[in-house]
């Protein structure tokens, strides 16, 4: 099995969570998988182009797929679970008609290659074993809850890993890096996706019940594995407070951020101070319990 | 329900070809609902829609196009696949909520023009850059929708951030994005 692996960032990985590109570089780098950044990739067009018809979805998210094959690649991994639905989406349109896909396209492509989530890389190439043994700072003492949102594992059809109900995926490497991770009934629930500009009172409401629920099961800190959803969780809490009356300053973190602090890595380098909420709170949490571990230990 | 009155007169109203086209369209067996209602009940928009998902289906078997294709609910719905997971008849609810979308925008029957007017600005900025440009596709919505202040509470912690890009990321083969956009809508290339 080839170590290299194609990136497809997504456009929201260069603007507003450009935090979570940081940290799965580092991340990858650390954990010794080789991550190629398609070259001159583009927008997957998202749900606006799905909702235009399908076969725009596709092509758009094609021209990636085809730029990966040309580049001799054959696993497109992506942070992002809309342009994961969206990449997936075009193979599958490409598997039903290869030429209608291919005069879409306006290229030629064979659809070889594989997409896959960064939380399947890591748990297909490394595995929570070794993830486990490469940790360095265990994140002990932080309660942590695994916040999917909808598309990561569904449909189960498209995404073929992980449960749609209930999936655990998260939670694996969560445990393995050392969190506490409290039953969360909300791990799949909506936040809202895009209407935070175009219908906000939908995230005020959906966004603040998730937020709700974090905070009654004991959550630190909340996980996530989607642009959006942090954006809608992290950006947009302070309008969710307003809206809520009353105040949560939960931080909300990116799974490869938790992984990376886990390893040891510099925060720069995971870009933790682009967070919108502060996760001081959460890091004192962490340091306290290794203090702890740390004087319970000499004292052994 | 406002539109009750409506729902007496259905002879009147019904396409009975409606549920032959939904169904090739979406390629979905809509014929197959018998109205569990598991798709309601696991739709987290329910509290905006005008018409639940599970009667959604209903009108597409009793052909309503109209009052189907003009209803908000096809625009509010986010597309998170609750009620695919979940339907027993193995129905793509959200596949058919979306092929609906489409056949709205042919027949001309858009009711939520600003959700339809940020994809309209979305693909624009796709087929100008080749990638979404946040900023600048906020500005033209914010523009357009004459709302000049959506979200402008958020912009002075994403500049304290450093997270407010000025300028688009433009990529070298944006001419084939946009041609592949071009090749299904009608979409210019802003300036």
């Amino acid at each position: 099995m080839k170590r290299t692996v194609a990136y497809y960032p997504g456009c929201s990985l260069e603007g507003l969570a450009e935090e979570y590109d940081r940290s799965t570089r580092a991340v990858c780098r650390a954990l010794g998988l080789e991550l190629v950044e398609i070259p001159d990739w583009n927008c997957c067009g998202s749900t606006p182009a799905h909702g235009y018809t399908p076969l725009l979805s596709a092509a758009l998210a094609g021209r990636n797929l085809a730029l990966a094959e040309d580049a001799g690649l054959d696993v497109v991994m992506t942070p992002c679970p809309g342009c994961l639905k969206a990449l997936k989406g075009s193979l599958e349109k490409y598997r039903e008609d290869p030429a209608c896909f291919q005069d879409a396209l306006g290229r030629s492509f064979d659809g070889r290659v594989r997409v896959v989530s960064i939380l399947q890389l890591l748990l297909e190439r490394i595995g929570p074993e070794a993830l486990a043994q490469a940790v360095r700072h265990p994140l002990t003492g932080a309660n942590v809850v695994p916040y999917y949102g909808c598309l990561l594992t569904r449909p189960a059809s498209f995404a073929q890993f992980d449960d749609p109900e209930n999936p655990v995926s998260m939670d694996r490497i969560l445990e393995a890096i050392g969190c506490t991770v409290p039953d969360f009934p909300f791990k799949t629930e909506c936040c809202g996706a895009t209407y935070g500009v175009t219908r906000n009172p939908i995230v005020t409401g959906l966004t603040g019940r998730i937020l709700d629920m974090a905070v009654r099961v004991g959550a630190a800190a909340v996980a996530v594995a989607c642009p959006l959803c942090q954006q809608n969780l992290d950006l947009r809490q302070q309008q969710v407070e307003k809206a809520n009356h009353r105040s949560f300053r939960l931080p909300v973190l990116y799974i490869t951020q938790l992984v990376g602090l886990a390893l040891g890595l510099a925060p720069e380098d995971l870009g933790l101070d682009k967070l919108f909420v502060s996760p001081e709170s959460l890091l004192s949490r962490i340091d306290q319990a290794s203090d702890t571990a740390d004087s319970l230990s000499n004292a052994g | 329900m406002k539109n009750g009155q409506n729902l007496l007169r259905i002879q009147e109203s019904r396409d009975a070809g409606f549920v032959e086209r939904v169904e090739r369209e979406s390629g979905q067996r809509v014929s197959q609902c018998y109205q569990c209602g598991n798709c309601s009940a696991s739709c987290a928009y329910t509290h905006v829609y005008d018409f639940p998902a599970n009667q959604i289906m209903r009108l597409i078997q009793l052909g309503q196009r109209d009052m189907v294709l003009r209803c908000r609910s096809i625009w509010l719905c986010a597309q998170c696949q609750a009620c695919t997971t979940r339907c027993p008849c193995n129905i793509d609810v959200a596949r058919v909520m979306e092929t609906l979308r489409v056949m709205a925008v042919e027949a001309g029957q858009v009711s939520e023009k600003d959700i339809r007017l940020f994809y309209d600005e979305f693909l624009k900025s796709v087929a100008a850059f080749g990638r979404v440009f946040e900023t600048g596709l906020l500005a033209a919505y914010n523009l357009k929708t004459g709302k000049p202040l959506t979200d402008a509470d958020l912009a002075p912690q994403v500049l304290r951030k450093g997270k407010l890009a000025l300028m688009p990321q433009r990529i070298r083969g944006r001419k084939e994005v946009a041609a592949i956009v071009r090749r299904f809508v009608d979409a210019q290339p802003q300036r």
